[in-house]
């Protein structure tokens, strides 16, 4: 039987605001445990909690960023239920009346095509604390400094039919919120998690089948394969004849298994009312048109320019602008080295690859837009050749030398551009190998003539020691073996 | 010294005839003593006390003396002290010592003023007797010479108790549904619940948010308006406080009332309320008619349906707000729990009395998927409709005036096996807190001995006009002057 995949998201995004959504606490990552927790956040009686402005301001960035409306007056409720990491009893967050109605975001596929991904509201909330089951031997650690961090949950409709759709809108909500610069973005920290609900029904069919919701994926990896896991475990029971139970699961990707956290009956009733401790939030038009005055280029704006400014390709563009930290490293790269083409081949290509290699992000790079910019430069120029440039790369990247041309030099990887000089090189190569000239010269087809050219660029490189110019070299011994 | 009241004392003290220290002393002398057959403080903090009225005295030496500096008084123990024990009447929280201030403990502490204890009070503020307090139930003074125990009312009897009884000038004190107006009443003292957000709820533990506020217990209004001034004000920790000018409510005391608009709902004159209790808040109506006011009869429709309504709302949000006592963090926690459920329900069915318990089940219920519109979303609707009865009436009148109690205290333990007799207890003074109004309970005579109190309501932030009434008042009477001996 043939399936249609149905996919809805949501995503909690932490807002990369200073303190706390309702107390004065830092929200930096990485303190010793507790010592970002006050008062308020320990829930000690009688305290009260008092909203952060900057949090509704990054809401509603966001929601004007996804085209959504603004929720005049919300309505901040308290969602009861008990867990040692939730001080309070209840999570303060938002139900009926959320701060981000309906929204958009438009997405690319792979195929050229855009497709538009409903959002069917976003809303504020508090971050609960975290659980430490290691290091306590039988005992649980809370750790309360993440307790009461701003989150804006971003919920989808069912819009996505495949992986690829999950991840390219979350890749897409990625760039928006860190070109917002309303959350860090910092995956590998939390900074955004996924739920995925998946659900299947037979293909063409009008209703929906049942949904599963599998938790806390926090890389897109994760993400991708999650979804694929899930599509063929529900596959394989629908195949089976059997049927899909609506819960709630964890997904272990390291292991690529999941397990059921819990199913619809299991679920609590966490008894939603309004927090009485907060008056709803009234956002006037004001508020909204400094926010909106405040926004900066949005990912769909910036691979327009990208287009327009450098004469890149739509999926150059679109790769390059998604990620707000990337585009201005491109940027500078672009600006220094010229050849914008070439900029966005270094930056996606060497430079992207030896990021992830190193689990790194742009931010954590070794090396400048301005310094690969450089080395741009002396490849556009034919200075190096790309071998070459990749040893440049090599030893900016390594901190053993801050500047390309000092490591050109140091290295000996200028390349020798002078005819002469190389004309002579190809004149002793040629009359030292009679055959395969002959061969060359007997050979009529020109695919084949082009691959026997290799056969000489060895002896060629070997007697430049490296430094003779490929292209150059290519250029006359074409012209000298063909005349 | 212990019969004056916090202007004179401050007077004295302005004087030089005494310092806070020798104060001090004397009230604590007399507190230790007298307190041993009244219960009405948790805790005594003579060190402190004595360390404060020091400090209180250089304050003044140094000439920069509040009315307030180096006047004793006492805390309910429901206000957060910062390295005193605050126990909110809860074996829960017996152990519990905050690391900070309320804002209300901290204006006092600014104001220079002496805290001698903490006072007793019903557990977690539920109650209308000050009998669930873990700390042993408080005796109203009134009756104890006819060797009658007797309820201070609830759930602030521990400050009503103790200012009636002169252990101390004033006391702070909360109220939820009556819990400063009925104790005020049935200890013949004089009691002031604020606009809501009037006082901030900071360091306040909290009960129902939407509905606790804290306010003050003296002997006269005079006092009343001295405490007010000191806790009265926005707060930027209480989002629900409200950024509004405070003016000196000791400013307008003598305003003379004539013209004055007096409405008596007829709602408040019925029901179980005795002949001999009417005569008496109508005998009070009668000076205010003698000092110029009017008086026409109003109707608050709704009336009848605030008791309902508000033991849907306030079980509902204390369901919440006491979810924080979970044995994780601070207060009490079971013996060698076994897993994290056990550590939940033992904690809490051994820290909470049954009153607590049953108004949280009651809340946990009134919030459950099924129940919530039913029972939560229409008594948010009912409280709408009482609201717009007092803003109905308050375009009438100036103030409403009714009975704060249907009775004068009743023997301890006369109510405690039937809840719901014992909620009755605040028919009067619960739509008060629902609409979020001011309103006075001030001494307006004896029935049996026993005192009885004359309610005084008021539109929003009117509390200058209340106490404006109540001190006239009292400038005819002497009922708040009477001692129990």
């Amino acid at each position: 039987m043939q399936w249609d995949i149905v996919i809805g998201l949501e995503i909690h995004v932490q807002l990369a605001t200073q303190t706390k959504i309702f107390s004065g606490s830092s929200t930096a990552y990485g303190a010793e445990p507790n010592t970002q927790a006050n008062a308020v956040d320990l829930a000690m009686p009688g305290t009260l909690p008092v909203p952060n402005e900057q949090a509704f301001r990054y809401a509603v960035m966001f929601g004007l960023a996804v085209n959504a409306e603004i929720e005049r007056r919300s309505v901040f409720e308290r969602k009861n239920y008990f867990y040692p990491d939730l001080p309070k009893g209840y999570q303060t967050t938002q139900l009926e009346r959320p701060i981000v109605g309906p929204g958009y975001v438009d997405i690319d596929l792979a195929n050229g095509e855009t497709k538009r991904v409903r959002i069917h509201h976003a809303h504020l909330e508090e971050d609960a604390g975290k659980s430490l089951h290691e290091d306590f031997h039988g005992m649980t650690g809370i750790d309360l400094n993440r307790a009461g961090t701003p989150l804006i949950e971003v919920v989808t409709e069912p819009d996505m039919n495949n992986a690829d759709e999950a991840v390219a809108f979350a890749k897409k909500l990625h760039g928006i919120v860190t070109s917002l610069g309303i959350c860090d973005g910092d995956m590998s920290q939390g900074s955004m998690r996924f739920d995925v609900n998946i659900s299947l029904k037979p293909k063409g069919a009008d209703t929906l089948g049942t949904r599963t919701e599998t938790k806390n994926l926090n890389s897109f990896r994760f993400m991708e394969q999650a979804i694929a896991h899930e599509v063929e475990r529900q596959m394989d029971i629908l195949e089976d004849g059997g049927t899909i139970v609506q819960e709630t699961r964890l997904y272990n990707g390291d292991r690529d298994e999941s397990r059921s956290m819990r199913t619809k009956e299991e679920a609590n009733d966490y008894r939603y009312f309004p927090c009485p401790d907060l008056l709803p939030v009234e956002i006037d038009e004001a508020f909204i048109d400094e926010a909106r005055n405040s926004l900066p280029e949005l990912p769909d704006a910036r691979k327009a320019r990208f287009m327009e400014q450098y004469g890149l390709n739509d999926y150059d563009a679109s790769l390059l602008a998604s990620d707000s930290k990337l585009a201005v490293f491109f940027e500078a790269v672009a600006e220094r080295g010229k050849d914008a083409k070439l900029a966005s081949n270094w930056v996606q290509g060497e430079f992207s690859a030896r990021l992830n290699a190193e689990e790194k992000s742009v931010a954590d790079s070794p090396i400048s837009g301005a310094q690969l910019g450089d080395l741009v430069v002396r490849i556009a120029d034919n200075t190096i050749s790309s071998a070459g440039a990749k040893k440049v790369f090599e030893a900016l990247w390594t901190g053993e030398n801050d500047n390309v041309d000092a490591i050109i030099d140091a290295k000996g990887l200028k390349q020798v551009s002078d005819t002469g000089e190389l004309e002579k090189m190809v004149d002793d190569v040629l009359a030292s190998m009679p055959d395969q000239v002959a061969q060359y010269q007997q050979e009529s087809d020109p695919k084949k003539q082009k691959k026997m050219l290799g056969g000489f660029m060895g002896p060629l490189m070997k007697a430049s020691k490296g430094q003779g110019n490929p292209k150059l070299f290519n250029e006359i011994l074409v012209k000298k073996l063909g005349g | 010294m212990h019969n004056k009241s916090v202007a004179e004392l401050s007077r004295e003290l302005e004087s030089g005839k005494i310092s806070s220290v020798e104060l001090t002393r004397e009230f604590l002398g007399r507190l230790k003593k007298e307190d041993e057959q009244l219960n009405s403080f948790i805790s005594i903090t003579e060190e402190q006390a004595l360390a404060d009225a020091h400090a209180a005295d250089e304050q003044r030496a140094a000439g920069r003396a509040t009315p307030w500096t180096g006047v004793p008084f006492a805390h309910k123990d429901i206000f957060c002290t910062n390295g005193v024990a605050t126990t909110c009447g809860s074996k829960m929280l017996a152990n519990f010592v905050p690391p900070y201030d309320a804002t209300v403990t901290a204006n006092f502490r600014k104001a220079g003023a002496v805290c001698l204890g903490k006072t007793n009070m019903d557990e977690f503020a539920m109650g209308s007797s000050t009998e669930s307090s873990y700390f042993g139930a408080t005796t109203n003074p009134w009756g104890l010479s006819k060797g009658e125990k007797r309820v201070p009312g609830g759930s602030s009897g521990g400050s009503a108790a103790a200012v009636a009884a002169r252990l101390v000038p004033a006391a702070t004190a909360t109220d939820t549904g009556g819990s400063i107006r009925q104790p005020a009443a049935l200890c013949g003292v004089t009691g002031l619940k604020p606009t809501y957000g009037r006082v901030s709820r900071y360091g306040m533990i909290a009960f129902a948010s939407s509905l606790d506020q804290g306010g003050t217990i003296a002997r006269s209004a005079e006092d009343n308006a001295l405490m007010l001034n000191v806790m009265a004000g926005f707060d930027p920790k209480d989002s629900t406080s409200i950024d509004r000018e405070v003016p000196d409510y000791t400013a307008t005391l003598n305003e003379p009332l004539k013209g004055l608009r007096i409405g008596l709902p007829k709602e408040y004159f019925t029901g179980n309320l005795s002949a001999a209790m009417e005569e008496q808040v109508r005998s009070a109506i009668r000076e205010y008619e003698k000092l110029g006011a009017t008086v026409k009869e109003v109707s608050l429709p709704h009336a009848d349906l605030a008791i309902a309504a508000y033991y849907v709302i306030a079980p509902a949000e204390a369901s919440a707000n006491l979810s924080r006592f979970d044995g994780a963090r601070y207060g009490y926690r079971c013996e060698d729990p076994k897993d994290l459920l056990d550590m939940y329900t033992r904690t809490r069915a051994e820290g909470f009395g049954a009153e607590v318990k049953r108004r949280i089940l009651v809340g946990t219920y009134a919030l459950s998927a099924g129940y919530f519109d039913a029972y939560y979303l229409k008594a948010q609707k009912v409280r709408r409709l009482i609201q717009q009865d007092f803003i109905n009436a308050f375009s009438e009148v100036d103030v409403l005036m009714s009975p704060t109690t249907p009775s004068p205290a009743f023997i301890q333990g006369e109510k405690t096996s039937d809840p719901v007799t014992m909620y009755l207890e605040d028919v009067f003074t619960i739509a008060i807190n629902l609409a979020g109004v001011p309103a006075m309970s001030v001494p307006a005579g004896f029935v049996d001995g026993l005192p009885v109190g004359l309610q005084i309501i008021g539109d929003y932030f009117s509390e200058a006009r209340l106490l404006n009434a109540a001190h006239q008042f009292q400038q005819v009477t002497d009922w708040h002057q009477r001692e129990p001996q």
